[in-house]
């Protein structure tokens, strides 16, 4: 037996324990992205001959196929492939990363690894156990896409599947690499991430350049690969042997890093800080503990908002005057009210702004449940035995969170606005006007944990459930009422349409206020967890 | 005498679990009050009570002359806290956190924050992850003992210092205590509390079960004595409050209720003393008895 190894299987059976409830949820919403989608594409595109008006229109688009990516065939299946596909893939990739993470960085972080560690366990186990347990989701989320397609075509349905999951182990790969180099969970997670969003956008920059996405960026990107299996269109099955020779080196390195460094030692240690400190208040403090990734997300938005408003007039260009395409562009959230470049441009941009927007619904939610992890962490008890009030406590996430999600649109809205060239002014009130939206499911955050702060997480699942509102929900024609239930569908797509009306922004805004004065209510008269 | 924590009837469930059930406690001002039970006592729920982090179900609770709920700003002015588990920011540097907690109350003294690092012999550039559990804990002492405070509550402060830290970490009792302070200190380390506590609440199941000061407390409880007699031992097992006699040749040993201890050496005296020695109760058996028996307060 090989003492290194030691302990993996006792340590697997942990992982996928503690994993008992998360796994399965994130599997489902992988496959269910997927699934979802033949049903609700047979019956909007029923005809080949629609099919087949899809397919020219998509590839002569190329903001549509820096969102979805080219299409490769007709077929129901290959219309599925290429509108879930790569999101699936994108999806896989940050389930992987957080049961990596999870069960390597954050084990030696809070420490507990370290009992683990004492007992009969190999030096390779955990991180072996971790990358099983990714291994595990990933295979269930392939096997439940390969099974529920199979209708459509067996060797499609496999290509996919294997794509998915393996698109997945890539990042649970450099996941594990990311593990060994920080010392802090949140920064190996932040890292993969990083990476995960940088493979969606060369992806997406590569497609709107190439019709045929044969780009050199999309070669780069991971998920590029991924759509470069072309499952249900003649697939490319070698392809998934760039998955596995990119993940198997992946992973030799970071057994390589593993077996170099002390359990709880990273190979960027933490630096020693200043002995006298200058912060005095609750305020500096929340400032201090979320500003690296205040910046982190800053930078991210405004490079995402320079490249694809870079796209726009590239993706408008070879489109014309098509009322195919306005009918599609007004199906994804855009309002092209008459035909034009200009128009076209602007039902681009809104597009992009709405995209962002939601993404920084996610931001949000990260800062305000900063609160909840100083509570459950047991650093805001000792905090709060000074004369520090809750409000006070509060109100310094708070306002980074409110302010600094303001602060990304804004440069999401520059980003776009210099990326095309022009009218920078109108793509900064393009995303700032998402605003009310992303603040309202900032404020529910809050609620959740001023009220009840053990489901606080379950702000994920708001904020999640408005981005797979806006994303998918336009193309599986859900009823009105279901899409109402986003905040962002009630704001007006800008620029472009006709002048907005100022109301959904007051009341929006409103909302949020009166949802943060009951947060704060409700965490001043509960009990502090212990 | 003024109180500077003053509880009476406190209670406090979790679901069904009653942490508190009826707790009292009465802290003088000025003195080192030891807070003594099992694990799961409620000793920490009543600190968190006392310091406005939880809600109290019914019951009076006072610190300091205020609130602990409603004015637990104004009060934290005036109260330092360590926790038995002091958790720290990753990021921040033990110095840090020391002026922070120390600006967000009533102020740190710098000169003392200086001794305090150096006699702790604590590392203040270092990041809290790097830190170990020891060295966690001096970081919330030093920022406890230097700052400017009335009152120091202390829940299990010294768990992970070593004997040399201990030390230390008495002596910074003793000095506050002679400053004027008042000190709630949690503890299971028996010996710290006889040597640094003027009077000791004993809670049991969230209720209190024993308060007063050690002399008071050992008044309660059995010395053992153990003597050579010159004769028969005669009737001194049939003396009320003598337990468990053990003779073996002109060797008894006995344990004796220590208020009853006079009537005790009168009859030993009779039969002829050769040698004698006894022991006061210690505090260990103060506590087990209480831990031991349920409901046995005498």
């Amino acid at each position: 037996m090989n003492t290194q190894l030691a302990g993996t299987g006792a340590l697997l059976r942990l992982a996928l324990r503690r994993d008992r409830v998360m796994a399965p949820v994130w599997i489902l919403v992988v496959a269910m992205l997927v699934l979802s989608l033949p049903g609700s594409l047979e019956s909007v595109y029923g005809t080949a001959a629609e099919r087949e008006r899809l397919l020219a229109t998509m590839t002569a688009n190329g903001s549509l196929r820096a969102l979805y990516g080219p299409v490769f065939g007709d077929s129901i299946g290959a219309l599925t492939a290429w509108r879930g596909g790569v999101f699936a893939g994108l999806l896989a990739g940050v389930m992987s990363l957080v049961i990596v993470v999870r069960h390597t960085r954050e084990e030696e972080e809070s420490g507990r690894q370290e009992l683990l560690s004492a007992a009969m366990v190999g030096r390779r186990a955990p991180l072996t156990a971790a990358l099983l347990a990714a291994l595990t989701a990933n295979a269930a989320a392939a096997l439940l896409v390969t099974a529920g397609l199979a209708g459509r075509g067996a060797a499609g349905a496999l290509a996919l599947g294997l794509g998915i999951g393996a698109t997945g182990m890539l990042f649970a790969a450099l996941a594990a690499i990311a593990a060994q180099l920080t010392e802090s969970a949140r920064l190996a997670k932040g890292l993969t991430g990083a990476f995960i969003g940088a493979a969606f956008v060369l992806r997406a920059a590569g497609d709107a350049g190439a019709p045929d996405g044969g780009s050199a960026l999309t070669w780069i990107s991971p998920l590029g690969w991924l759509e470069h299996v072309r499952a249900f269109a003649a697939e490319r099955w070698w392809v998934l042997a760039l998955f596995a020779a990119a993940s198997a080196a992946q992973l030799v390195a970071a057994y390589a890093l593993a077996a170099r460094r002390d359990v709880g030692m990273s190979f960027l240690p933490a630096r020693p800080g200043p002995a006298r400190g200058r912060l005095g208040s609750a305020g500096a403090l929340a400032w201090r503990l979320q500003r690296g990734a205040l910046l982190g997300w800053s930078l991210g938005f405004l490079a995402a908002g320079v490249v694809f408003g870079g796209m726009t007039d590239g993706a408008t260009e070879l489109v014309g005057d098509n009322a195919r395409t306005r009918e599609i562009i007004e199906r994804m959230g855009g309002q092209a009210g008459q035909a034009g470049q200009g128009v076209l441009a602007d039902a681009f941009l809104a597009t992009m702004a709405g995209m962002l927007a939601m993404v920084a619904a996610l931001y949000i939610v990260s800062a305000v449940l900063r609160l909840s992890a100083e509570e459950s962490g047991q650093r805001a008890e000792p905090l709060l035995a000074n004369a520090v009030g809750r409000l006070r406590w509060a109100g310094g996430h708070l306002a980074v969170a409110f302010g600094g999600s303001a602060l990304i649109l804004l440069l999401a809205g520059l980003g776009l606005g210099i990326g095309h060239g022009e009218d920078i002014g109108g793509a900064v009130a393009a995303t700032l006007g998402q605003l009310p939206a992303v603040w309202v499911i900032g404020a529910l955050a809050a609620l959740l944990h001023g009220a009840v702060p053990r489901f606080a997480v379950a702000a994920w699942a708001v904020a999640g459930a408005a981005l797979a509102l806006g994303w998918v929900g336009p193309a599986l024609n859900l009823p009105q009422a279901v899409l109402d239930l986003s905040p962002f569908a009630h704001l007006p797509k800008l620029p472009g349409g006709q002048d907005p009306s100022w109301a959904p922004f007051v009341a929006l805004t409103a909302l949020a206020a009166a949802l943060l004065a009951a947060a704060l209510t409700a965490l001043r008269r509960r009990d502090l967890a212990a | 005498m003024t109180k500077a924590i003053r509880v009476a009837g406190l209670h406090k469930a979790f679901g069904r679990t009653h942490a508190l059930d009826g707790l009292d406690l009465s802290v003088a001002t000025g003195q080192v009050h030891g807070f003594l039970g099992p694990n799961g006592a409620g000793k920490s729920t009543a600190i968190r009570v006392l310091l406005g982090l939880l809600r109290a179900d019914s019951g009076t609770a006072e610190l300091l002359g205020g609130d602990p709920w409603a004015d637990a700003v104004a009060l934290h002015r005036r109260v330092a806290y360590v926790p038995g588990d002091v958790t720290l920011w990753r990021n921040l540097s033990g110095g840090e956190v020391i002026d922070l907690y120390g600006r967000l109350r009533g102020g740190l003294d710098r000169d003392r924050r200086a001794e305090l690092t150096e006699r702790f012999e604590l590392d203040p550039t270092k990041k809290g992850r790097t830190y170990s559990k020891g060295n966690r804990q001096k970081v919330a002492l030093v920022a406890a003992f230097a700052s400017d405070v009335e009152l120091l509550i202390l829940d299990e402060p010294t768990s992970g210092l070593d004997p040399l830290m201990e030390e230390v970490f008495r002596g910074c009792v003793s000095e506050a205590r002679a400053a004027g302070r008042t000190i709630l200190l949690s503890s299971h380390i028996l010996s710290e509390v006889e040597a640094l506590c003027d009077r000791v609440s004993i809670i049991r199941k969230g209720r209190t079960v024993e308060s007063g000061t050690l002399a008071e407390l050992r008044h309660l409880t059995r010395t053992s004595i153990s003597a050579e007699l010159a004769g028969p031992p005669g009737a001194i097992a049939q003396l009320p409050g003598v337990h468990e006699v053990e003779v073996r040749g002109p060797r008894i040993s006995l344990q004796a209720d220590t208020d009853k201890l006079d009537a005790v050496l009168r009859s030993l005296a009779q039969s002829g003393v050769r040698s004698l020695t006894s022991s006061p109760p210690t505090l260990e058996e103060l506590f087990l008895r209480h831990y031991a028996n349920p409901g046995a307060v005498r």
